[in-house]
């Protein structure tokens, strides 16, 4: 039973969603400020958070960076606000989804299942090598679920982390972002495209790449296009140390 | 009918006034003074060759032997001739047929038999003036007297003898002709300083008049703080008064109606939001209250159920509120994305199960890519077709095809030089003509069809207003063969 702790101030709004998701399966902790979610996320240890960015106290915004720092768990922020701004903040500060309120609980309920589908592991399943891969100096551990780049580990939230493992599975191939959506995300095709481009960001980020040159990237933005993942020049894969 | 400004301009008409002016003023005191002084001119030479001849004659008649003979009128005539030091005199002298001239075989033409017989009838000096071949004469004639006057100043008795004189009048003439020409020369630098006077004149008007256009033009443009700088006080400062305090009136009042319509705006992006929280908690329970209505009594679960959908409605609602609202602060952006259009087309249908109910006619695949928003080209295609579905009937087509942009740049500042045309036609009655200008009206219901639809009654209106931040245009029409044509066209960048 998934594990789903809810930060909303509204008492209506979080009663209502806290009956909702546990009719859907859920096992739900529903706290009203950031801090005490904060809180929430040791004791409780959620496998997702539910995240309202209009927060008296610590903005969400804050607490979602906060959560961040040490934390992976995947992150959907719920936005009162049709505000543009606020949601790529919101996706920059490391959330995995939005969704828009109002919101029935059978569409946040499908972006929960999603979001703790992209947790269980990339595209191909079984299919995946055994072994880690080696893309230059990036390490990539398909089973293990696990990203080290010159042997220093890289925490990657779920997203992130499919998104990767998407791209690296076909070196050179251009995916564009609605594709991308729909694969990682499972949006429809109208979906949101800046939550690629935001994940893009952020693991660019955290595999230290923001200033690295385009083409030597490991993800290049490909013009007018989408994304790839580059092509190392030794096709061989070594099996890592 | 107007002139063109150049020639129906004040400039040019205050010249002409004033040169007119200049002309008749200079002409009219010309001609006056110079009939004035041609008159005393003539007069006056006229008074002294008159005077001149009878002294003359008077002095040498008592020497004329009586009665004369041919010889003694031709010593007569010489001397008179010559009694002045001018050489221009001639002279005619007649006694009984006989006549004697100083010029020798001189004719006499100026002579009228008139004047000869006046001479003769009146015995007074008779004087006439006539035009020669050699310009204008003067004619004095004078009868002699014969013997001493008379007691008391009286004539002495008249003789027969008759004396006549022609003299030119050229020098009169050349100070008329001189005159004349005096007032002419007048004239032109007259003229010249009317035109300066009247260009002076002119600035003056003009330069007001000019402002007050160039402001009123900037009025129009929609600068409603224009001022004139007023100087003076006279009747154009006085418009530019006026002026100034209609543009201030006018420019308080369309702050007061921005304000207002800003209020209002404001206030239903207010009321939207603050429905939002609310709504939030009703939409989050939704769910359960379906699940459930099975298991309720018969008018519970129909209330349920009403409770429901119609919580779906007002979520819907609140939505396209919201999203009008940001059209309307300007805060919709495009989240742009190179896409194949026609491949997006298909998806939105099939995202709403659409895909078998509604036709389609696309370009093959790639020949319709293009840098759009792909949201709200979904949004788009998606609110045409559900409208046609909702109110025409079937069959409902979406059409798409390529075109050459009309003029490069014509569709906005996209620089695109193609354009995608989306044609979503209906089979049903088509759309009543006096709704069709109305179709893209916010909440435009026609009252002979449904009073209440699904739709939030904004969909069409945000329709419209998604295809015109893609720099394209929308239109509604009936197609010949019945049902309704909306047809969208956007241009298709390639670049960002």
């Amino acid at each position: 039973m998934p594990r789903l702790l809810l930060i909303e101030d509204d008492p209506a709004v979080r009663e209502g969603l806290l009956l909702a998701l546990r009719r859907q399966g859920h096992e739900v902790a529903a706290v009203a400020t950031g801090e005490e979610g904060l809180a929430g996320l040791r004791t409780f240890r959620p496998d997702v958070v539910v995240l309202d960015l209009m927060l008296p106290g610590m903005p969400g915004l804050d607490v979602c960076r906060r959560i961040r720092v040490d934390d992976q768990v995947p992150i959907i922020m719920a936005t009162a606000r049709g505000d543009d701004v606020d949601i790529v903040v919101g996706l920059e500060a490391g959330a995995d989804d939005y969704v828009v309120k109002p919101v029935q609980a059978r569409v946040l309920d499908a972006r929960i299942r999603a979001v703790l589908r992209r947790v269980g592991g990339g595209p191909g399943g079984t299919e995946a090598p055994p072994r880690a891969e080696q893309h230059g100096d990036l390490t990539i551990d398909r089973a293990g679920l696990t990203v080290s780049r010159g042997g220093v580990p890289v925490p990657l939230a779920p997203s992130e982390l499919r998104l990767l493992l998407l791209l690296s599975a076909s070196p050179g191939r251009v995916f564009s972002r609605q594709q991308l959506l729909e694969a990682v995300w499972e949006h429809s095709y109208h979906g949101d495209s800046r939550l690629v481009d935001a994940c893009v960001k952020r693991l660019r980020t955290k595999l230290g790449e923001t200033a690295t040159p385009g083409d030597q990237r490991c993800i290049q933005t490909v013009r007018g296009f989408g994304y790839q993942f580059r092509r190392f020049p030794d096709p061989a894969r070594r099996a890592a140390g | 009918m107007r002139l063109p400004l150049v020639l129906g301009g004040l400039r040019i008409r205050l010249v002409v006034a004033f040169a007119l002016v200049a002309v008749v003023a200079t002409v009219t005191t010309g001609a006056l003074a110079f009939r004035a002084a041609r008159t005393g001119l003539l007069q006056q030479g006229q008074d002294t060759v008159i005077t001149q001849f009878r002294d003359a004659v008077d002095s040498l008649a008592p020497s004329l032997t009586f009665p004369p003979a041919q010889d003694d009128l031709q010593v007569f005539a010489d001397q008179i001739a010559h009694a002045q030091r001018t050489t221009d005199w001639r002279v005619m002298v007649t006694y009984q047929g006989r006549t004697a001239t100083s010029a020798p075989g001189d004719a006499f033409t100026e002579l009228t038999p008139a004047m000869r017989a006046s001479v003769r009838d009146r015995s007074a000096t008779v004087f006439q003036r006539v035009s020669t071949a050699h310009g204008p004469a003067l004619v004095v004639g004078l009868p002699v007297g014969i013997g001493t006057p008379d007691q008391d100043r009286g004539l002495p008795p008249p003789s027969g003898v008759a004396v006549f004189l022609t003299v030119p009048q050229n020098d009169a003439q050349g100070y008329v002709d001189s005159l004349v020409s005096a007032v002419e020369r007048a004239t032109v630098p007259a003229l010249l300083v009317a035109v300066l006077l009247a260009l002076l004149a002119a600035r003056g008007v003009l330069r007001p008049v000019r402002a007050l256009r160039g402001a009123t033009r900037r009025i129009a443009e929609g600068h409603l703080e224009t001022r004139l700088a007023v100087h003076g006080s006279d009747e154009l400062a006085d418009l530019s008064h006026t002026f100034n305090d209609t543009a201030a009136a006018l420019e308080s009042s369309v702050a007061d109606l921005r304000r207002m319509e800003g209020r209002a705006r404001r206030f239903a992006a207010d009321v939207s939001h603050e429905l939002r929280t609310p709504l939030a908690a009703m939409a989050a329970v939704t769910d359960v209250l379906d699940e459930d209505a099975a298991q309720l009594d018969r008018d519970t679960a129909t209330a349920v159920r009403l409770i429901s959908e119609e919580t779906g409605k007002l979520v819907r609602l609140v939505d396209d509120l919201m999203e009008i609202s940001r059209f309307d602060a300007g805060a919709a952006s495009l989240h742009l994305d190179e896409v194949d259009l026609a491949e997006s087309v298909l998806r939105t249908l099939a995202a709403r199960g659409w895909q078998d109910t509604v036709g389609t006619e696309l370009p093959p695949p790639d020949t319709a890519r293009g840098i759009v928003d792909p949201r709200r080209l979904d949004v788009i295609v998606a609110n045409l077709a559900g409208n046609a579905l909702r109110h025409g009937e079937l069959p409902v087509r979406v059409r798409m095809s390529v075109r050459a942009a009309d003029a490069p740049g014509a569709a906005g500042a996209s620089g695109a030089d193609r354009v995608a045309v989306i044609e979503v036609t209906d089979s049903g009655p088509g759309i009543p003509q006096d709704v069709l200008p109305h179709v893209f009206d916010r909440f435009y219901k026609s009252d002979t069809s449904r009073t209440r639809t699904e739709g939030s009654g904004l969909g069409l209106s945000i329709t419209a207003e998604n295809v015109h931040l893609h720099g394209g245009t929308i239109t509604a029409a009936n197609s010949p063969a019945g049902g309704a044509v909306f047809t969208v066209t956007l241009p298709l960048r390639r670049d960002v």
